[in-house]
This record gives C-alpha cells, sequence and structure tokens, in this order.
C-alpha cells in the first residue's frame, strides 16, 4: 500500500520537530527547511489529487490496523481540495513571514509547521476522535502563532482566545463520549451506520450530541453567538500570522460538511438533520453582523476580521440550503473568500509599515510613499473582496445567488447576502479614500514597500483573476466534491471494503 | 454507583462553569481544570461502569471497555498540556496588564496602566 496519504502529516511534523531541535540554526537555513516543507506540500496535495480524482475515495489505515478499530486516513476531494488551500496559502504566509516578521519571536517556522500539520490531519483523518486531537494540535500551534511578537494587545486577546477553544475542546468530547456510548465506536464510516440503525429510545442522545458538534465547529467557524473572540484576535495576532488563521474558520466549516453528511444523515437529507435547521437562521444572523462590524471598523485588519465573519456567514448560510449545487457554490466561494482575507491581512501590514505610527488605523496621517502602486492594488483587492467582476468573488457570488433560487429561500437569503456586500464595499471605498486620498500636509512617509513582501501580496490577488479565469474546470470539480458529499454511501462502502481486504490479507 | 458517579461528574461541571465564569483568570484556570476532570470522568464512563474487571480480553471472565480508559489518557495529557499553557499566559497577562481580569481592563478599578 501507497503511503502518500499520510506524508501532509508526516512532514510538516518532521520539519517541525527538526526545527525545535536544531533551534540555533541560522535563521536562513530554518526558512529555507520551512518553505522547502510548504512547497512538498503543495506537490503532495496535487499528487493526492490525482489520485482521489479517479478513485473518489482513498482509504490509509495507519499500521495496517483494520478500521473501525484502527484509524484511517480518508482522502476524498473535499480533504484535497483543502489541503490544496492551506498549502498555497501556508506558502504565501510564510515568504512573507521570512522578510523579518519571524524574526519577532522564537521558534516561529517551528510553530508554523505544527500548526500545518494540525490542519492537514484534521482535513485527511476518517475518525472522530483522531479529528479532535488534530483539532488540539492546530489549536495549541495556534495559541502560540497569535502570541507571536508579543505585546499586551496580544495577551489580552490571547486570552480570550485560548479559554474559549478550551472550553470547546471540553464540549468536542462530551459529544465524541456521548456518541462512543450510544453506538461503541469513533470510525465515522461505521458510526454512519450504526447510527442509521439506531434504536429510536437512542435519537435524543444522538441529537444531543449533533447539537454540540454544532456548538464546538461553531466556536471554530465563528457562527453568531460563539464568533465575539474572534476580531480581536485576527486584529492583533502577526500579519502572516493572520493570513494563515483565515484558513481556521474554515476547519470549523470543513468539519461541518465531513461530520454531519457523513454521520447524522446517511439515510435523511441533509437539511432534515436537526444541526442543518439551526445553522440556516444562525448563519443569516452572522451575516448581518459581520456586515454592521466591517461598518464600524476602526483599523484596515479590523474591517478585514470582520469580512472572516461575513465569509463565514455567506459560507454556511449557502451549506444550509444543503442541496448539491449550493454546497459547490459555497465551496467555491470558500477557496476565494480565504484568499481574499488573507491577502487583505497581509496587505494591511503593507499599508501599515508605510503610515509609521498611524499603522493601519483609518485616521489621517501624511503620505505614502508607494501611495500610487498600493493604492491601485487597493482598488483592484476591494473589488476582488467585494465580489464585482471580473475577479472570482463575483462568480462565487451569482453561483450562490442561483443556487438559492432552486432552494426557494432567495426571499431571505439575497437582500442579506446583497445588502452586506454593499456594506462591505461601502466601508472598503471608505477606508480607501481615506488612506489613499486625504493627507495632512506634513511631511510624507520615506519608507519603500519591501519588494518581496509586495510581489506576495500582488500574487494572491492574481490567483483571484486565475479562480475566475479556470472557474469551469474548478467547478466541475467542486460539483464533483458535493455530489459525493450528497452520497455518503460510497465513503463508507470504500471503508468497510478496508476492512474487508485487511482482514483477508490477515 | 451510577448515581453517585453521575452526581461527581455533574457536581464537577458545576463548579467548573461557576469558575469559568467569575472572568479572573486564576479562578477561570481552575474552572477550566474542573471541567476537564468532569469530561474525563463522563468519557471514562461511556465504556460502562464495570467493577473488578481488568481491560484485558481473556484473562478474567468480564472484562471493561479499553478504549474510553485510551482516550481519557490521550485527553488527559492534552489537557494538562493546555493548563500549563493558560497558566503561563495567565501570568504574562497579570504582568503586561497589571490586573488579572480575562478582559484585560478591570471594571472594578479606575485606574489604568
Amino acid at each position: 500500500m501507497t503511503h502518500l496519504p499520510v506524508l501532509p502529516i508526516l512532514i510538516p511534523l518532521i520539519a517541525g520537530a527538526l526545527l525545535i531541535l536544531l533551534y540555533d540554526l541560522p535563521l536562513w537555513l530554518q526558512r529555507v527547511i520551512s518553505i522547502a516543507s510548504t512547497l512538498s506540500l503543495l506537490g503532495l496535495a496535487l499528487a493526492l489529487g490525482s489520485r482521489v480524482g479517479e478513485a473518489g475515495h482513498l482509504v490509509y489505515a495507519l499500521g495496517s490496523w483494520a478500521p473501525p478499530f484502527g484509524i484511517v486516513l480518508v482522502p476524498d476531494r473535499l480533504s484535497v481540495l483543502m489541503l490544496t488551500l492551506t498549502a498555497v496559502l501556508a506558502l504565501f504566509a510564510v515568504i512573507y513571514a521570512s522578510r523579518n516578521d519571524d524574526e519577532a519571536g522564537a521558534h516561529f517556522h517551528a510553530l508554523f509547521q505544527f500548526q500545518l500539520m494540525g490542519l492537514n490531519g484534521a482535513f485527511l483523518t476518517g475518525d472522530l476522535f483522531n479529528l479532535f486531537v488534530f483539532f488540539e494540535v492546530l489549536l495549541i500551534a495556534s495559541y502560540a502563532l497569535l502570541l507571536h511578537g508579543g505585546g499586551p494587545a496580544r495577551s489580552r486577546a490571547g486570552l480570550h482566545y485560548v479559554i474559549l477553544n478550551l472550553i470547546g475542546s471540553a464540549l468536542f468530547i462530551i459529544a465524541v463520549g456521548i456518541l462512543y456510548g450510544v453506538t461503541g465506536t469513533l470510525n465515522m464510516a461505521d458510526l454512519a451506520v450504526r447510527i442509521s440503525e439506531a434504536p429510536p429510545a437512542d435519537l435524543p442522545l444522538i441529537q444531543a450530541a449533533s447539537l454540540i458538534f454544532l456548538v464546538v465547529f461553531g466556536v471554530k467557524a465563528a457562527l453568531l453567538p460563539l464568533l465575539f473572540w474572534l476580531p480581536r484576535a485576527y486584529t492583533v495576532a502577526a500579519a502572516p500570522v493572520a493570513a494563515l488563521f483565515a484558513i481556521m474558520t474554515k476547519v470549523g466549516v470543513y468539519a461541518m460538511l465531513r461530520v454531519f453528511p457523513l454521520v447524522f444523515a446517511l439515510n435523511t437529507p441533509l437539511v432534515d438533520t436537526l444541526a442543518w435547521q439551526w445553522l440556516w437562521p444562525l448563519a443569516l444572523a452572522t451575516l448581518v453582523l459581520g456586515g454592521i462590524g466591517v461598518l464600524g471598523a476602526t483599523s484596515l485588519r479590523n474591517m478585514t476580521a470582520y469580512m472572516v465573519i461575513v465569509s463565514a456567514g455567506t459560507l454556511m448560510a449557502t451549506l444550509a440550503l444543503g442541496s448539491s449545487q449550493a454546497i459547490a457554490a459555497g465551496l467555491f466561494y470558500l477557496v476565494h473568500s480565504t484568499l481574499m482575507t488573507a491577502a487583505f491581512f497581509l496587505f494591511a501590514d503593507l499599508i501599515a509599515r508605510q503610515r509609521g505610527e498611524a499603522g493601519d488605523h483609518m485616521v489621517v496621517t501624511s503620505a505614502m510613499k508607494d501611495r500610487r502602486t498600493l493604492g491601485i492594488l487597493f482598488f483592484l483587492g476591494a473589488i476582488a473582496f467585494a465580489g464585482l467582476p471580473p475577479f472570482s468573488g463575483f462568480i462565487s457570488k451569482i453561483w450562490i445567488l442561483e443556487s438559492s433560487l432552486a432552494e426557494g429561500a432567495s426571499g431571505s437569503l439575497w437582500p442579506i447576502l446583497l445588502g452586506a456586500g454593499l456594506l462591505m464595499l461601502i466601508a472598503l471605498s471608505r477606508a480607501g479614500s481615506k488612506f489613499f486620498w486625504r493627507q495632512s500636509g506634513e511631511r510624507p512617509h520615506e519608507l519603500r514597500a519591501d519588494r518581496v513582501r509586495f510581489g506576495v501580496v500582488c500574487v494572491m490577488l492574481l490567483t483571484s483573476v486565475a479562480l475566475s479565469i479556470q472557474a469551469q474546470p474548478l467547478m466541475d470539480y467542486l460539483s464533483a466534491t458535493a455530489a459525493s458529499l450528497q452520497d455518503p454511501g460510497q465513503y463508507v462502502e470504500t471503508v468497510m471494503n478496508t476492512t474487508r481486504s485487511l482482514k483477508e490479507a490477515h | 454507583m451510577e448515581a453517585l458517579y453521575a452526581a461527581t461528574v455533574g457536581v464537577l461541571m458545576a463548579c467548573g462553569i461557576y469558575l469559568v465564569l467569575r472572568a479572573r483568570t486564576f479562578p477561570v484556570i481552575m474552572g477550566l481544570t474542573l471541567i476537564s476532570h468532569a469530561v474525563n470522568l463522563f468519557l471514562f464512563a461511556t465504556g460502562r461502569l464495570a467493577l473488578r474487571a481488568p481491560a484485558v480480553i481473556g484473562q478474567s471472565e468480564t472484562y471493561t471497555d479499553p478504549l474510553p480508559q485510551a482516550l481519557v489518557l490521550t485527553a488527559i495529557v492534552i489537557g494538562f498540556a493546555m493548563t500549563a499553557f493558560v497558566v503561563v499566559l495567565a501570568l504574562r497577562a497579570v504582568v503586561e496588564l497589571r490586573n488579572d481580569h480575562v478582559d484585560g481592563v478591570d471594571p472594578d478599578e479606575d485606574w489604568r496602566p
């Protein structure tokens, strides 16, 4: 059996461990190791993608222990999409950080690799408790990354973030425990079968567990009552860290998409599950709150943090529609919004570096050195972000609106989604005019933008153009992804076949 | 025994939630510890409560489910690391923010750093 599926976990683990053991390596060598590991993750994700494209699902039994007792990794189209997105994002973030952001504190690259290991593991695993373990790995790395660089503001945001996530982890174990108590298994495919055959007396417990999962994943994905930690944490994090954190809310969304259709909806339509019925109103409320927050933000990074909330709300509202088309549209939006929010966190940092004391706060200060190039970039970024043509945001938004029409949900989704888009556009244009047009008469700042940093942001914005040019192949891939999510029987079948073949081999 | 066990888990959880809501870093950490105790006991109980039954098959008449014990072990290790981390973070926050409120600003004091 080939060991390809486990490599995206092993490579960052080994790279991270090396970086910790050899902590007194010169910084350039640390950077080389970190960038090389991230690059190889991108290659692995693409290699896995071509394998998954043929088979649909791969099953990798760790140590050849047969599921449901052994832990399995089950890469499928959705996992590969998330792996690729993570690798691309991480590559940008690590190159940006390698200019000198990684000098602000110890062990940046090691923590970064451990974070990637946790993310990749969470995307690959097919076991519920293993998902919890990888969540903890990525969380503990993110706690330390959030504090990277130090300072009172980060300690303050870090306290909220850490405490909330610790409570979330406790709830996660409770939900896992309930499911194990009822069904006696933790393998997701096996759980799906057991739950679909569960006696009616067990149903209340199973539904309680599913709602606890909604809360746990809601904390990660920034669902309305659970999102108040997010703006502060994302605002104060160092720019490359915030850019990597753009994928963190999507981990929550991924976990919802993995667990609910498979485990709780094997034989029932997804929209009829209790959790999915709660998701719809909460997601719409999240969207409204995000829109208001964007308008009230006091700095560009703060505004981007609220845009993360808007994108989380849009994404979850689209997924809550539950049809194949809606899920595919949602996944397209996921790719677009992750890249764009990450680009904006980095861009806000570029601007802040040119404005001296004022940073990225929305106050009038003397002119920036590179105001023309940065201004053009801001304009392009803003229309890409707000979902205007010719960028990918436009395509994804049209697709979302179209899919809601088929579900008869356009009456509530259209005004809220378009309204939030309008609020974003107003906020972005207000920020842009304050940064680039209103200047105090003092002597302009002299500091030029770093070329590499500037290049990274440009390339990230270009990916949005690339996404809209290559929209058709991507949409085909995402439609296949959504169709396989709607048909969890195939996933279960593949895992069960592995059990059979491993037992015969022994 | 079930009633006693359930009550223990419930009381631990209730105390933990109360302490977490105190919004001062030290009580919050104590509360998190109690919550993780409650959760570990709960997880342990998902393999059903059995007296005088080893977690090894074939050594005695009855045996107990070994999996929850392995899960609890994992959860304890993770919980221990997290507690250590949050203690250090809380100390750092006290030093940098000069108060122990989780918001970093003490609502009962007018004095600001």
